[in-house]
């Protein structure tokens, strides 16, 4: 039973991550996006664990824990805190309008599953024909913290990115190995923490968090 | 237990006491009333190991350290033994006086400066049991930036970040070269252990390449003209005790460095190479002791003659490979010997000096020479020791000094046998440029020595000057008694180097180096020294004097006024000061120098006297390659856009390029 519709259900799971990318680039709220984000990670523990049962691999049901705890409630709630106390729920301000960010965004999944299609050959796992959604969603990532001109929409794009990353790899190889991924977890939280405290100071210094405003420390 | 355990355990020992220091930063008594005397108990217990194993036969063993499939190997050999009991007996010396040495509000916190200062010394020993590049690297460069951070550790003064800047940039550039050294001498096979590159038989280019870059490499980091700046400007920036570490035991491990690859991973020398060493050590030991000369800062002077110094050590090293190159055992490991021997005998004057000056500076506050004087009346424990190292340093007999400075002409005078004619002719100059080194050296000595210690203090609060307290007199006195029995004992310390020469030069002169009284180091019809004779004469000689003056002397004593040229007011001020006794040399060696002299009008009421002195290789070299490197910069501040989605936008279009490109 599991053997059979897991692949499908993995397939289904990798297709959800792809429209939940989609729906980062083109949401305007910052509360929304961070439910997105930790829906996102959401679909990352389920595909996870699901490849583990699938697999019968040990490490990867730590490595859902981990993603459970770190990337559906630790992140989000200190990325809630941080706009709550930087009081920004307001609409995100984009540097490209919308539409064309998703034209853009359909061009680059087709990008992706062209790369992705000869290392899919090469994987022998079950679930090799998500590789290009990974890569595809964390492409999509890395574009919506270009077209973002705030500091907080550009930080959860960041995160993100580290989602497609670990699906790439639960998706490729069956994860990295144990103290890879908790260096990359660990890294991730390190990282959230560090990029808030920037954004305070960001603030501090320019009463705003516009990114654009760091214009004015470059060397003339 | 074997002594590469020990030597590890130890190794292991000096980190933990340095993590210890962690536990409380702040706390001065737990860094200097137990971590820093353990760390000297360590480096004790570290020369006894390494004296055993200089006469043990090599060992080695894979450590469970380092990346997966890349583990760490360690090596103890007589070469390494040997460097390791000069860390060990030095480091021992240094850490007891750096109990007392530690003030609180000064730089960092105590316990900060702990962890650095046993990382350092950990460092060091680990380069030196270090047996494969990747091991000795990351040994090296934890060795380059705890010593930074020990610069460094005043950070508050402009001058001071400047200086350490400075040597962190060389450092690095010499790690460059040593990186591509070890590229060049694993020759393609992707094995990284010493062991595999002394299998390999180097083609003579790579051979050379290798050298060359080892040569830079090495030498940046021990100071050999033109890659020295950063030395005058590092040892007076740091702490006394880490100006005499890294003087004394830091500058060796280039040293041994440039010996365990051009002797042991290569192998086989060729002849020229030692006339590039030979150059370098020559044009080093002339440029180091002629700015030693008119500085008037004492550890700028101290930095400058540790140039000297490792110019000294540098042409023993190139007349070594001179030898070697042609196959000349016997002279090629007499050229050794006195390499390793000045090596050793550096490390304990050096330090004993630089931490003389530390304690003139923690009793005066004061670092330029023009302000001192007569400190031998207020602090008499550290004048006597920094005498008995200003003795040995100047080459004077019966101390150490002497012994391998004599050693090294010894085997100068021998060049006239080298199968080479131009050879013949030169290396005779060379060993003139030596003796005139020599000669400069003694007198760098007696300025810094009489202007410091003697005579009348130039300044008044002088007077109120108190003497060094009892661990900095026992780290002191330690190094003294070492510069004392280095130089009396010459015939055991000999026969000490005797293993590492047999297995460089496979002759060694300790067998046959004389008597225990007298030292022949080639036979003795062509030259012997007996430092204990000449010792006890000296004694004799001076204890016969005392007891006639004793005996004849009236005894009446009737003071009286100096000679005064007929100007009554002489003052302190009218001492002879440093900026006077090195102005004939700055006029001598005019060439060297780049002057620049204000001299008052004979009318300015307010006359002031300034004059700056300084190296020209700044102006030629450096400077040049500086502003080359900031025009080639301003280039590439045009990708500089001020707006994260540009960089941003830079590095996804090289990801995006870079997944094309692999497809």
């Amino acid at each position: 039973m599991l053997q059979h519709f897991g692949p499908q259900v993995i397939n289904l799971l990798a297709a959800v991550l792809l429209l939940l990318a989609f729906a980062m680039l083109s949401q305007r709220r910052i509360l929304s996006l961070i439910n997105l984000f930790a829906a996102q990670g959401f679909v990352l523990f389920l595909s996870t664990a699901l490849v583990a049962a699938l697999t019968d691999q040990k490490h990867l049901y730590v490595s859902a824990a981990v993603t459970l705890v770190l990337k559906v409630t630790l992140l989000p709630w200190i990325l809630h805190r941080l706009i709550r106390r930087l009081n920004v729920k307001w609409d995100v301000e984009t540097l490209i309008n919308i539409p064309t960010t998703m034209l853009v965004g359909i061009l680059l999944v087709i990008l992706a599953f062209n790369l992705a299609a000869p290392i899919s050959q090469l994987a022998g796992t079950v679930t090799r024909s998500t590789l290009g959604i990974a890569l595809a969603s964390m492409l999509l990532s890395f574009m919506m913290m270009i077209t973002r001109s705030k500091a907080v929409p550009q930080v959860i794009g960041f995160l993100s990115m580290e989602n497609g990353l670990f699906f790439a790899a639960t998706a490729a190889v069956y994860g990295m190995p144990m103290v890879v991924e908790l260096g990359v977890a660990l890294d991730v939280l390190v990282a959230a923490l560090i990029l808030g405290i920037f954004i305070f100071e960001i603030r501090e210094r320019f009463d705003t968090l516009d990114t654009r405003h760091l214009e004015k420390l470059k060397e003339h | 237990m074997p002594s590469l355990d020990a030597t590890l355990l130890l190794i292991a020992a000096w980190l933990a006491i340095g993590l210890a220091g962690m536990l409380a930063p702040r706390s001065l008594r737990l860094a200097s009333r137990v971590l820093f005397p353990g760390g000297a108990v360590a480096g004790l217990a570290l020369a006894a190991v390494a004296l055993q194993a200089i006469f043990g036969s090599p060992a080695s063993r894979v450590l469970p350290l380092g990346l997966p499939d890349l583990p760490f190997h360690a090596r103890i050999d007589a070469l390494s033994a040997f460097f390791l009991l000069l860390l060990g007996a030095v480091a021992a010396g240094i850490s007891t006086f750096a109990c007392g040495y530690l003030r609180a509000g000064e730089g960092q916190p105590p316990g900060l400066q702990c962890l650095c200062y046993h990382a350092f010394l950990a460092s060091m020993a680990a380069v030196l049991v270090a047996d494969d590049a990747y091991f000795f690297m990351v040994a090296w460069e934890t060795m380059a930036l705890s010593s930074f951070f020990l610069v460094t550790s005043d950070h508050r003064h402009a001058e001071i970040r400047r200086a350490g800047y400075l040597y962190l940039l060389i450092a690095h550039l010499g790690a460059i070269s040593i990186l591509l050294c070890f590229g060049a001498l694993q020759a393609g096979t992707g094995d990284y252990t010493f062991d595999a590159m002394r299998r390999i038989e180097q083609p003579a280019g790579w051979a050379t390449v290798a050298f060359l870059l080892a040569l830079a490499g090495f030498g940046a980091k021990a100071g050999v003209v033109p890659l020295h700046v950063w030395l005058p400007e590092a040892h007076p920036a740091a702490p006394s005790p880490v100006s005499a570490l890294m003087s004394a035991v830091m500058l060796k491990t280039a040293v041994y460095g440039m010996l365990r690859v051009t002797l042991d991973l290569i192998g086989l020398p060729l002849w020229w190479w030692g006339v590039i060493a030979l150059a370098a050590g020559l044009v080093s030991a002339l440029f180091g002791i002629v700015f030693a000369a008119v500085q008037t800062d004492m550890k700028r002077l101290l930095a400058y003659s540790s140039i000297e110094n490792i110019g000294l050590i540098m042409s023993g090293f190139g007349l070594t490979l001179l030898f070697r190159g042609f196959s000349m055992g016997t002279l090629a490991a007499l050229a050794l010997t006195a390499t390793l021997y000045h090596c050793l005998n550096h490390a304990f004057f050096k330090s004993l000096l630089f931490l003389s000056a530390g304690s003139v500076l923690h009793a005066t506050r004061e670092r330029s020479l023009d302000r001192l004087g007569g400190l031998i009346q207020r602090m008499p424990w550290v004048a006597w020791c920094a005498l008995v190292g200003t003795v040995a340093i100047a080459g004077l007999p019966p101390l150490n000094g002497f012994v391998s400075e004599w050693l090294l002409l010894q085997a100068f005078l021998f060049t006239p046998g080298l199968p080479h004619a131009y050879m013949n002719m030169l290396v005779p100059i060379a060993a003139a440029a030596i003796a005139l080194a020599a000669a400069l050296s003694g007198y760098v000595m007696v300025k810094f020595y009489g202007v410091i210690f003697l005579g009348q203090p130039r300044e008044a609060r002088l007077s109120e000057t108190h003497d060094a307290g009892p661990w900095e007199r026992t780290g002191l006195l330690w190094l003294a008694a070492g510069c004392v029995a280095l130089g009396l004992a010459p015939v055991t310390v000999i026969s000490l180097l005797d293993p590492i020469t047999r297995s460089a030069t496979g002759y060694g002169i300790g067998s046959h180096a004389g008597s225990w009284l007298f030292l022949a180091p080639i036979e003795p019809q062509r030259a012997s020294y007996s430092p204990l004779l000449f010792f006890v004469v000296a004694t004799l000689l001076v204890v016969v004097t005392w007891l006639s003056v004793r005996v004849f002397y009236h005894g009446r004593v009737r003071r009286s006024g100096p000679w005064d040229c007929g100007f009554p007011h002489l003052d302190a001020r009218m001492q002879d000061t440093a900026e006077g006794f090195g102005q004939p040399v700055r006029h001598i060696f005019e060439p060297f120098f780049r002057v620049t002299l204000e001299t008052p009008s004979p009318l300015d009421s307010r006359p002031r006297y300034r004059d700056l002195v300084e190296d020209r290789l700044w102006y030629w070299l450096y400077l040049p390659v500086a502003r080359a490197v900031e025009r080639v910069t301003v280039l590439v501040t045009v990708l500089q856009r001020g707006r994260i989605s540009v960089y941003l936008m830079y590095s996804f279009a090289t990801l995006l390029l870079l997944l094309l490109f692999v497809r």
